[in-house]
């Protein structure tokens, strides 16, 4: 703040609290001439006015919440850049991007100020920090057989992935299962960890070369894979065609974990496994997107949550 | 102290209570209003902060129309109850160019200071279509409609000159290109396009 903002701010707090105590004395001095507790020279109606001082009380009141007032200015940041006696603060508000924020943490420390936030922060890592540093060290497998980690682990899935995978994990339409084994990027510790670091992005193509009957063959020959009844005519006819499908899907429809292509041939559909919803799926392609969460969760308690989300197809 | 300036003398002068009353008053938003207007910390934004889109204006533009933040506020505060669920508390520097703000103030949902990038695009488009689908407990309303209307753009080059002249550093080309920009599109895809950058400026900065 400018020095003159930071004046404009002293001068008027404090002239205004002066101001306050002369208007107080004023008010409690007695300039009408006339003694206390006789009438006042003014009458309406019958009604007059008897010459009270204020109550005692209201204006004790007052005194107090006057030194209230210089006091909570001298120990609080309220006059300007004065930054108060305590030098605390509530939060690092003149930052403009999370390397000042930290920066602007650390200076507080080394300078012996106290930013609330901060505080709460170091208390919550006191107590919470050497849980998750401990959990951390130890690998998912044996995570997932540990009651407490799992506990842990159901908590922030809760918090974080039920909006999306539900809070039994089961998914929904266009968001996977995490129950049932079967891995769009593989179902290994480090799969899982990965896909929730940096997030997945599934990409299926619209495949507009197809017409109308093509892709009607087309979604037959898929459901064939699974071993489904269909047309056995439109799916010979559809497997002509399932060329463009398998530099993702692969030949014979096993899917390829390292794109998150799906196997189309275990009869688990994201998207719906109807004729229509998969011909739908063929003329307007699909987007999946996991979002990374490291910024968000950190590393520690993805890990955890990792290892809930492994345990869930173990058993 | 005068004799003459007694009590009488406010007393039997409405006029003079009312002027007195304004300056009590006014002392303040001089002090604690006045100089916000000419702070750094109001006015310069965050390093990372990008003006809205064509199409996320006209996103803003829906959730205002809308009433989201009735619901919603976009403002975490600095406590870590909420930093933990949000991510880092809001800043003055983030709203610097926001005509008006959408702070709100009340949270019947979760607060969307930071829901950029939080979810995908598919989970906005069912979560609004009805949120139910994702969220079985969900209270929140279905805004299906959005999927159905398509923006005609008429007014986008408009609302971006009218921001410039707040100082949003919108180039010729971004107003020349605003209509081209959000034309056919529909009232979903500005909305998601405007809740995926919210809170991106302090957070996703290179």
């Amino acid at each position: 703040m400018s020095s003159f903002w930071s004046a404009w701010i002293i001068v008027l707090t404090l002239a205004f609290l002066v101001f306050i105590i002369w208007l107080l004395r004023w008010n409690m001095t007695n300039y009408t001439g006339i003694k206390e507790g006789e009438l006042m020279d003014h009458e309406f109606d019958g009604i007059v006015e008897i010459n009270n001082p204020m109550p005692k009380w209201w204006t004790i009141l007052f005194w107090i919440t006057i030194v209230w007032g210089f006091l909570y200015l001298a120990l609080y940041p309220g006059l300007g850049n004065f930054t108060g006696l305590l030098g605390w603060s509530s939060s690092n508000q003149d930052v403009r991007s999370l390397e000042q924020s930290k920066e602007a943490t650390e200076a507080a420390r080394e300078a012996g100020l106290i930013v609330e936030y901060d505080r709460q922060m170091d208390q919550a890592e006191e107590k919470f920090g050497p849980v998750f540093a401990a959990l951390s060290e130890r690998p998912i497998e044996e995570l997932a057989q540990d009651p407490e980690a799992v506990k842990i682990g159901q908590r922030l899935f809760i918090q974080n992935c039920a909006q999306c995978h539900g809070s039994n994990a089961m998914g929904g339409k266009g968001f996977p299962n995490l129950t049932d084994d079967d891995w769009l990027y593989g179902g290994s510790p480090e799969a899982i960890k990965h896909s929730l670091m940096e997030g997945r992005n599934g990409v299926m193509p619209a495949q507009t070369q197809f017409n109308d009957q093509q892709i009607t063959e087309l979604a037959h020959y898929v459901m064939s894979l699974s071993g489904r009844k269909v047309d056995p005519e439109l799916a010979k006819a559809g497997e002509s065609n399932f060329a463009a499908c398998a530099a993702c899907h692969g030949p014979n429809g096993k899917g390829n974990q390292a794109l998150g292509a799906p196997n189309l041939t275990d009869n688990v559909w994201l998207y719906g496994g109807s004729q229509d919803a998969i011909e739908e799926t063929l003329r307007n392609g699909r987007n999946g997107v996991m979002p990374a969460w490291k910024d968000i969760l950190g590393e520690d308690k993805i890990h955890v949550i990792s290892s809930y989300v492994y345990g869930l197809s173990q058993d | 102290m005068s004799k003459n300036v007694t009590h009488a003398f406010v007393e039997k002068r409405v006029g003079w209570l009312a002027v007195l009353m304004t300056i009590a008053i006014s002392i303040g938003g001089l002090v604690e209003i006045t100089p916000l207007v000419f702070q750094k910390q109001t006015n310069e934004p965050v390093v990372g902060l990008k003006p809205y889109t064509a199409l996320e204006m006209e996103g803003r533009d829906i959730y205002i129309r809308e009433g989201c933040s009735n619901c919603h506020s976009q403002m975490i505060r600095p406590f870590r109850s909420e930093t933990e669920r949000y991510g880092h508390y809001s800043l003055a520097g983030e709203h610097v160019w926001e005509r008006p703000f959408l702070w709100g103030s009340k949270r019947t949902g979760p607060d969307l200071a930071r829901v950029g990038g939080r979810y995908s695009d598919e989970w906005h488009y069912v979560h609004l279509i009805n949120p139910r689908d994702v969220v079985p407990e969900s209270n929140m309303p279905a805004f299906p409609w959005l999927a159905e209307n398509t923006l005609d753009g008429e007014l986008t080059a408009k609302k971006l000159e009218v921001f410039r002249s707040f100082g949003v550093p919108y180039t010729d080309e971004d107003i020349a290109g605003a209509k081209a920009a959000v034309e056919g599109k529909t009232e979903m895809e500005a909305l998601i396009a405007y809740l995926q950058v919210l809170g991106t400026g302090l957070t996703q900065a290179e």
